[in-house]
């Protein structure tokens, strides 16, 4: 767990790199906008990760497949029109799945187009490298947005009604702390995170001798 | 058409639900360009001038897609128009005005990504506003980012020369700071009615 890892293969660097390292909320900041907004229950939060995982799979291989073809000077453009059209897709795909749910997230299904961290992956890394490894890459920085998203919702979920996933984890004597519900809340849960990571990381450029303490 | 009055609209918008601080649109800019004071009601500028232009094409758009009977089309022309007026105020300024470009710099291209922009698009259809209602909302979502930025900034300018821990340097602190102005910005819950 050093920040440098030299001999570990490319593959499994691509994958783990977004789960926890370069994890794309909590240590890049990046995508905070539904980060928080939709972060309120649990299950909120894992339907978002999960509508961004496949948008940013989806995108990765598109981009990736016509990174010879793009002219550079619309690059951005088309990208973010290839992003467009997979989060019609994922907009649709919910509200047929589940209009309640699709009610609950509202505009911000749409709002994953603007989303800095798929058009930052398109951009930085899907645009430069084949399929496979822009796969891998959009997994893992999926899966680490999926995990963020719903660390939160669940810190915010407990502690502002006292339940996961809809069910009760405290007691009822337990005064649940609105607060947390409210917008306010997300923005002290992901501080307090962030706090978290940037004690860990501290600890661990210490251990490495690179920081004195 | 809601029929509400167009202050109350403009109101809502700018205080009570907050873009940045209720809805948490724009937050990139928020953090990012918040450090100054002079850049901040800069940027501020800029973005509510595109929330305007974009708004009012979006207006147009959505009338085209419902005569059209095209809604699954609706989000990719939203971003492409938001793309394209942002460029066309780039070299609108850039022509206009050179100083002010160059004072502006990396921000204005940035603009096509604030979430806050195509949140106002799309905000405004889901409530069925009319023209002149979406301008009102368009200017209050402006003047509303301004305000939270232009707070911001000052925070931080006042908290550039204290003295804190180490390990809350950086983004934690500016998001603690966000969420006390958040705190306080429920207080004009209800004004306006």
């Amino acid at each position: 767990m050093t920040p440098i890892e030299p001999e570990r293969p490319d593959a499994v660097n691509d994958l783990t790199r977004g789960l926890w390292r370069d994890n794309p909320v909590f240590v890049q900041v990046l995508g905070m906008c539904p980060a928080l907004a939709v972060s309120n229950t649990a299950l909120n939060a894992l339907a978002m990760g999960l509508a961004t995982l496949f948008v940013l799979l989806a995108s990765a291989v598109v981009v990736s497949a016509l990174r010879h073809v793009v002219p550079k000077q619309v690059r951005i453009a088309t990208y973010i029109l290839i992003i467009a059209t997979f989060v019609t897709i994922v907009d649709m795909a919910i509200q047929a799945i589940s209009l309640d749910l699709h009610r609950a997230l509202g505009a911000f299904i749409s709002l994953i187009v603007v989303n800095c961290l798929i058009l930052g992956r398109a951009e930085a890394f899907a645009s430069r490298n084949p399929i496979g490894r822009s796969v891998l890459d959009g997994l893992g920085m999926g899966i680490g947005f999926t995990f963020a998203l719903l660390s939160l919702g669940a810190v915010r979920e407990i502690l502002g009604a006292g339940t996961l996933f809809g069910l009760r984890v405290l007691p009822e004597a337990f005064e649940p702390w609105v607060v947390m519900l409210l917008p306010s809340g997300g923005f002290f849960t992901l501080a307090g995170w962030l706090l978290v990571f940037n004690a860990f990381q501290r600890r661990r450029q210490a251990a490495a001798g690179e920081v004195s303490p | 058409m809601t029929g509400d009055p167009l202050w109350s609209i403009f109101l809502n918008a700018c205080l009570i639900n907050n873009f940045v601080l209720a809805y948490f649109l724009g937050l990139c800019p928020f953090l990012g360009v918040s450090g100054q004071l002079p850049t901040a009601t800069r940027m501020g500028g800029a973005v509510t001038f595109v929330m305007l232009v974009s708004s009012a094409c979006a207006f147009g758009i959505q009338r085209a897609v419902v005569a059209l009977d095209v809604p699954h089309l609706r989000l990719i022309a939203f971003i492409a128009v938001i793309a394209s007026t942002v460029q066309l105020v780039e070299m609108f300024i850039k022509k206009m005005s050179p100083a002010l470009f160059r004072a502006l710099g990396i921000f204005l291209p940035l603009i096509t990504t604030n979430c806050a922009i195509l949140g106002l698009a799309l905000f405004q259809t889901n409530k069925g506003l009319g023209f002149f209602e979406c301008m009102a909302y368009a200017l209050g979502a402006g003047a509303g980012f301004t305000l939270a930025l232009v707070l911001m900034a000052g925070l931080r300018e006042k908290l550039a020369l204290e003295r804190v821990p180490d390990v809350v340097h950086g983004a934690a602190l500016s998001l603690v700071l966000a969420g006390l102005l958040s705190l306080s910005f429920m207080g004009f819950a209800g004004l306006g009615g």
